[in-house]
């Protein structure tokens, strides 16, 4: 395992390969199995608004450690067309997709940390962590 | 991929052994659709036991199925959700209060027998 990999997204099957590396990082670094299905589905979320919403993006993955603790950054980058209004999207239930609308509010929950940045016509990045407990 | 799906008298049977692309996912909508037309079957249970994640795309096909499974007079059980799945589904605020559900096969069938019958 690299501590750095990152998965492309272009097309839907990409959207299982970013889920399945997701969860062999988080695996590998000794996350509950419960923490390994958040990594994963958080995964499959933002590959998934990569894939509808920008087309082309990547997930990246990085595994860090301080002296109290690890754990695993992951994050979303596209260049698609970027995000109007982030209180909106960031609402349950909120969807321009016909889908649950349960995607970005999730992967808040289901990380520990959530950073999102998003430029019209620049793109998208969002950043996230889970720690091992 | 398509997932197989297997008639037992009046009811079918699916086992999802495969992990789920979204194309899978659709597929298996009409796949079902089209069995429960063509067998008439009244009953079926999806048995999720080897499925390790069930994102909002994957909960948002299953909860479609199950309502259009109904429109057509077919009760459908989800059976099998692992401890992992069902808290990753709340985290995302999907809570599928109206499915009905079972914890393995045997005891879908049952649900399924006490509803319908044989």
């Amino acid at each position: 395992m690299s501590p750095h990999s990152c998965v492309k997204i272009r097309k839907e099957w990409d959207i299982v390969s970013a889920r399945q590396l997701g969860r062999e990082m988080a695996k590998k670094l000794g996350f509950s199995t419960v923490d390994q299905a958040r990594i994963a589905t958080a995964v499959s979320e933002l590959a998934r608004n990569i894939y509808l919403y920008a087309e082309e993006g990547q997930i990246c993955f990085e595994v860090f450690e301080t002296i109290e603790r690890k754990g695993l950054r992951m994050g979303a980058f596209d260049t698609g067309p970027g995000i109007t209004d982030i209180s909106q999207v960031m609402q349950d239930g909120y969807t321009t997709s016909g889908g649950l609308g349960a995607g970005l509010p999730g992967v808040k929950r289901l990380m520990d940390e959530f950073d999102i940045q998003s430029e019209i016509g620049q793109g998208t990045q969002i950043k996230t962590v889970k720690w091992v407990r | 991929m398509s997932i197989p799906i297997l008639k037992l008298y009046n009811y079918l049977l699916i086992s999802i052994q495969t992990e789920i692309d979204d194309k899978t996912a659709i597929q298996f909508q009409e796949d079902l659709l089209d069995k429960i037309h063509k067998t008439g079957a009244t009953g079926v249970v999806i048995d999720l036991t080897s499925v390790e994640i069930i994102d909002s795309f994957i909960a948002k096909v299953l909860g479609d199925v199950i309502t259009m499974s109904d429109l057509m007079g077919a009760k459908v059980v989800l059976t099998g959700i692992q401890p992992a799945v069902a808290i990753t589904l709340i985290d995302l605020g999907i809570h599928m209060q109206k499915v009905a559900t079972a914890l393995d096969l045997e005891q879908g069938l049952i649900k399924l027998y006490q509803e319908l019958g044989v």
